[in-house]
């Protein structure tokens, strides 16, 4: 009771990265709060994902195994969330803001009457005095995310409901295994008892789930634009680069929404986080939402027409002019001196 | 052949693009008369799905429900311009404040008194929270299934409904029945422009708020252009639970805001000129960075 939870999503057997990721964070934070890290995880032929999990720290892990839970669907995943957190009662709940996360979330902290925070890019530990009630709050979740155009960082808290739930973008967190040889509980739920066959309405007719072709993430240097790019036959010059140098291509969301590239290539708070060696910005203004998926690059370029970009304070390297012409320049000089 | 009962759940929200530390308020919240105001973009290609289904099914109804200020009547205008019925200005200030838990118990009292629906139709997320959360709240304070993430309705016969969704790394096309609440991507095709015809008919529907602020003459609105007139609901109107409402009844707080100060890194400015950019790739040629 009153323990951390982590939500798992399984494809095909494999729990997600950003599960993996939410396990290692939620695991230091159990810590931290000196209670336990329990996990569930909702699908079919889950015999390979103890050893996926535990090695991360987790302490109890519930399995509901039945065919009809895998893919996910809505109701049934929510019934089974829901029944057990009533039993178990966490303290915090962590789920991945995917396509999953971001219909299960919510759904469950309605039926739990909880507070959620969406995309969080940190979450800490800390404590609350609400003055106006004489109430002082002793580890609460801190949900930290940039919010309303940028500018300013949010904290929020759930101080007076529960679970506290967050989720958390793929990436965000890094993910690193506590102990290979880690011993937690494992318990198979019953799960006729969470679910009833009324929660399965839904009949998947087709599903393409592509393994992403696209390795951004891994990608240890990537050639990204934004706004200033100009239109999507600019944005020519940077897949040139980006295949001269070895590398990927992203962009930032204002350059997606204007239609300069594929909504896959996006990186920020509601895109990507990235840690390349280098990210080199290409007409990137550097909003706060874009930094927070890219500032931890080891290095950074910023390529920008205007000298007073905000990203510019975050860059190793300061070029102020147009990518048109520095481009062309980079990949020569590139491969003169690379030969 | 059925007819369908459709409302759309649309958020007039900030321009987000442009927020200054002045637009928030002492206790966290946003003070949105300051922004200037927008139609929330994915609720656009919600409405554009649930005008696709009207034009199928000639007699189908799409009304919108938008809870925010006053002003937010723009909403239901726009709705009007682009072919819909109308629909309700959920205002009052016993909203204010609300997260997305307290906005959608309130958004669920005002969809219960509007009596069968089939289904409800929002945007899957609003620029200025981006939380996705509303409308899975929102099916789940009406006990009513979700389908989110959708692209397209790619079928409707009866009360079966069959629906594209577009995931983060594919595609799943499912099947279920009515009613329910589906969420619309940013992916899903655009909303068809105003109709020139309904603007100039429409131009002139207002609240009774709007044509109060105004002086006009509202009375004139029930007796000669009823449909002109759209319908502003307060707590009064729907059943209310008071400790659900506002800040009262959002489990989250804001605890503090901060403005950003960017840490400035030692940043080496340099020229476009050949020199310097051959210097630079060099450098990082050197400490194997690229190469």
């Amino acid at each position: 009771m009153n323990n951390v939870f982590v939500y798992c999503e399984i494809e095909d057997g494999q729990v997600a990265e950003v599960s993996l990721e939410l396990l290692t964070k939620g695991r230091s934070l159990a810590s931290e709060l000196k209670c336990d890290l329990e996990a569930i995880a909702v699908g079919h032929q889950l015999n390979g994902v103890p050893a996926q999990v535990i090695p991360y720290g987790v302490d109890t892990l519930y399995l509901a195994d039945d065919k009809r839970l895998y893919p996910y669907q809505t109701l049934p995943h929510t019934s089974i969330v829901v029944k057990l957190f009533e039993e178990q009662q966490p303290q915090i709940a962590l789920m991945g803001a995917t396509s999953i996360g971001r219909d299960l979330g919510p759904r469950v902290s309605s039926a739990l009457h909880s507070g959620l925070t969406a995309d969080c890019t940190s979450l800490e530990i800390g404590s609350h005095s609400d003055k106006k009630a004489n109430k002082t709050y002793d580890g609460l979740l801190y949900q930290i995310r940039p919010a309303f155009g940028g500018n300013i960082i949010a904290t929020i808290i759930n101080p007076d409901h529960r679970p506290q739930m967050a989720t958390v973008r793929e990436g965000v967190m890094r993910k690193s295994i506590l102990d290979p040889d880690y011993k937690g509980k494992i318990v198979h739920l019953e799960v006729k008892e969470y679910v009833g066959d009324e929660d399965f309405v839904v009949e998947i007719i087709e599903r393409h789930i592509e393994k992403s072709k696209l390795n951004i993430k891994g990608s240890p240097i990537i050639v990204s634009g934004g706004y200033g790019v100009g239109s999507k036959e600019n944005f020519k010059l940077l897949y040139e680069l980006a295949e001269v140098l070895g590398g990927e291509v992203g962009a930032s969301r204002a350059a997606i929404d204007a239609g300069y590239a594929e909504h896959e290539r996006q990186i920020g708070q509601t895109g990507l986080t990235v840690r390349p060696k280098l990210y080199i910005a290409c007409g990137i203004s550097g909003q706060i939402q874009h930094r927070a998926g890219m500032e931890q690059s080891a290095q950074i370029i910023a390529i920008n027409t205007d000298p007073e970009a905000p990203i510019n304070s975050i860059a190793d390297y300061v070029i102020t002019g147009d990518i048109a012409e520095i481009i062309p320049k980079m990949i020569r000089y590139y491969k003169s001196n690379t030969k | 052949m059925k007819v369908y009962k459709i409302i759309v759940l649309a958020k007039q929200v900030p321009d987000t693009r442009n927020v200054g530390k002045d637009a928030m308020k002492a206790d966290g919240t946003v003070n949105r008369a300051v922004l200037p105001a927008i139609f929330n973009p994915e609720d656009l290609n919600a409405l554009e799905q649930a005008l696709r289904i009207k034009d199928q099914f000639p007699g189908s109804t799409v009304k919108i429900l938008t809870m925010g200020p006053g002003r937010a009547a723009e909403i239901i205008r726009e709705g009007l311009f682009r072919g819909g019925d109308g629909g309700i200005l959920l205002t009052d200030r016993a909203f204010a404040g609300s997260d997305t838990l307290a906005t959608s118990y309130a958004l669920g009292q005002a969809l219960k008194k509007m009596g069968d629906i089939d289904l409800i139709i929002a945007g899957r997320q609003a620029i200025d929270g981006d939380t996705a959360q509303v409308g899975p709240q929102v099916a789940e304070k009406l006990n009513m299934l979700q389908v989110t993430y959708v692209e397209e309705v790619k079928e409707l016969n009866g009360d079966t409904i069959i629906l594209k969704r577009r995931l983060d790394r594919g595609v799943e096309t499912v099947k279920c029945r009515l009613p329910l609440v589906i969420t619309v991507n940013g992916t899903a095709p655009e909303c068809r422009v105003r109709n020139a015809k309904l603007l100039m008919k429409y131009k002139r529907a207002q609240t009774v708020t709007e044509l109060q602020k105004e002086n006009e003459d509202y009375t004139r609105m029930y007796t000669n252009r009823p449909d002109l007139n759209i319908p502003e609901w307060t707590v009064n109107d729907i059943e209310t639970d008071s400790s659900q409402l506002g800040l009262t009844g959002s489990p989250t707080k804001v605890k503090t805001i901060e403005n950003v100060v960017l840490q400035a890194k030692d940043s080496k400015v340099i020229s476009d000129s050949d020199t310097e950019i051959e210097e630079m790739m060099i450098e990082l040629i050197k400490s194997h960075t690229i190469g």
